[in-house]
């Protein structure tokens, strides 16, 4: 079934009732070439890469619970390539064109919206840092333009620009940047991956991994053993568990990242805005939903709920950004696992173990990630090669030091990011 | 979320700083891979972990024992 305009035309006319499901859910064969642990956004993408352009066939993705119920379901759905340093900068610049590629590719509609995202500065050297990272963007071919205090004043002059504690001094406008409806990007991978023959099996976890004599083999699961000789950890905050079934320790700490929305309203805000003083950012859902979040609670949690100390500072930020925001009333919060490095950057490497391959360490910003992350772990996962435009995203880089990509500038330090 | 201080009894969250799993310092000879594994690589378990607070208005640090899953904080010593 192909998604069109005439399509839903002739759907409407007919009564909706020729639209089949957009996949099925497998049970698991004995054996296929390989696995995909986790049936999140970068797992599926994954699977849908290694099924076409790898040609692979027998892949299947397990999934613990349904596809997409973990962090692709619980983000603020920003999608944006704004970052700074080699190795961050052109892997998130590739991911941005596949994002504006995607619905075409997949032939599903995902809501991209580039409606712009603004990170606002309050102080000069706030102003010289983001104009030094709005040329690294330029420099990288995408798009960044310095917004004055009067051009912020114009695109969203509903901020207190009169008396904020902390006053407006511009902005940085990367007008690619934007928003998509989250689980539309699951579904929507896992319906091309099903198309090209990817089981998408749930409700199986993985219990343990089979290495013999250093190489993958298998995996066991809730649903018995799966014969692989390649087999990719795509689990996000779980990436610890699931790596010490193979006898690994990782460079990660599982952190909450909490998120918030209101109830619907009318149209307010048409862009994504960041708060450069505080951990708040914003953006308004096509539903009408104000849907906002802010930065860690800053120690390890498995909870999928936050504490409520920051639930109160990004109020507070958003009050003192934007008081009209104080009418709303708040509809949900929920927290996310983020598997959080030390230098805040991503892994797609080898494990040490032939056939295994990690995808983990997303940090806060898995999920723009999604497209290049799963083209590239393909890519590794096929040739046993790094992707070049990955090729930095190295697991041994905290051991030696040499690659690190700290976006913060805090050092590479756990308690840090 | 409440941490007992062993000084000032149990205290709001707020009050208190992470900084991570407690863990043993290497000595000043130890080989880089113990440094890696000291300053990078974690059990990062759910469940039961050690780590190091930071008290700040009485300036103690803590080794509070804490389930990552429930948020219960189990001791402090």
């Amino acid at each position: 079934m192909r998604f069109s305009g005439l399509r839903v035309l002739a759907e409407g006319l007919r009564g909706q009732r020729g639209w089949t499901p957009h996949w099925h859910d497998r049970s698991p064969d004995a054996q296929y070439d390989a696995i995909v642990i986790g049936g999140g956004g970068h797992g599926l993408a994954t699977a849908y890469h290694l099924a076409k352009e790898h040609g692979l066939t027998r892949v299947a993705v397990l999934e613990k619970g349904h596809l997409g119920g973990g962090n692709i379901g619980r983000n603020t759905t920003i999608v944006r390539a704004n970052y700074f340093l080699p190795g961050n900068s052109e892997f998130y610049s590739r991911s941005l064109k596949m994002w504006e590629r995607m619905e075409t590719e997949l032939n599903y509609n995902v809501m991209h919206s580039q409606r712009g995202l603004i990170n606002l500065f309050h102080s000069d050297g706030q102003r010289d840092a983001f104009v030094r990272r709005g040329n690294a963007m330029a420099a990288q071919g995408d798009d960044a333009v310095l917004l004055d205090r009067a051009g912020v004043r114009r695109l969203l002059p509903y901020l207190d620009f009169d008396t904020a504690r902390f006053p407006i001094h511009g902005g940085l406008l990367h007008p690619r940047g934007g928003t998509a409806r989250h689980d539309a990007v699951a579904w929507g991978y896992a319906r091309a991956a099903g198309r090209r023959g990817v089981h998408l099996i749930q409700n199986c976890e993985v219990t343990g991994i089979d290495i013999d004599q250093g190489r993958v083999t298998g995996v066991q699961t809730t649903r018995g053993a799966i014969r692989a000789a390649k087999v990719g950890i795509v689990v996000a905050g779980r990436s610890s568990q699931v790596a010490a079934m193979a006898g690994l320790r990782l460079p990660i700490e599982s952190h909450v990242l909490q998120a918030f929305v209101t109830e619907g309203l009318k149209p307010v805000i048409d862009h994504v805005v960041s708060f450069g003083m505080g951990h708040f950012y914003i953006s308004q859902s096509d539903k009408g939903g104000l849907v906002f979040g802010g930065d860690i609670d800053f120690h390890p949690s498995y909870a999928a709920r936050g504490n409520l100390p920051m639930a109160e500072h990004v109020m507070e930020a958003a009050m003192t950004l934007m008081p009209m925001i104080g009418r709303a009333r708040v509809l949900r919060n929920w927290g996310g696992i983020m598997d959080m490095t030390p230098d805040g950057s991503p892994i797609i490497d080898r494990t040490g173990i032939d056939g295994l391959y990690l995808d983990a360490g997303w940090c806060y910003g898995g999920f723009k990630a999604v497209p290049a992350s799963g083209a590239a772990m393909a890519h590794l996962m096929a040739t046993d090669r790094p992707a070049d435009y990955a090729a930095r995203f190295r697991l041994d880089r905290f051991a030696t030091g040499r690659g690190l990509m700290d976006e913060e500038g805090t050092g590479a330090q756990h308690s840090l990011h | 979320m409440r941490i007992a201080c062993p000084h000032c009894g149990p205290r709001d969250r707020r009050e208190f700083s992470p900084r991570g799993a407690a863990l043993a310092r290497p000595g000043p000879k130890a080989a880089p891979e113990d440094w890696d594994a000291y300053i990078h690589q974690r059990d990062n378990p759910a469940g039961i972990t050690r780590e190091h607070w930071y008290h700040i208005p009485c300036g103690t640090w803590l080794t509070v024992t804490r389930d990552t899953v429930t948020h219960v904080v189990e001791a402090t010593e």
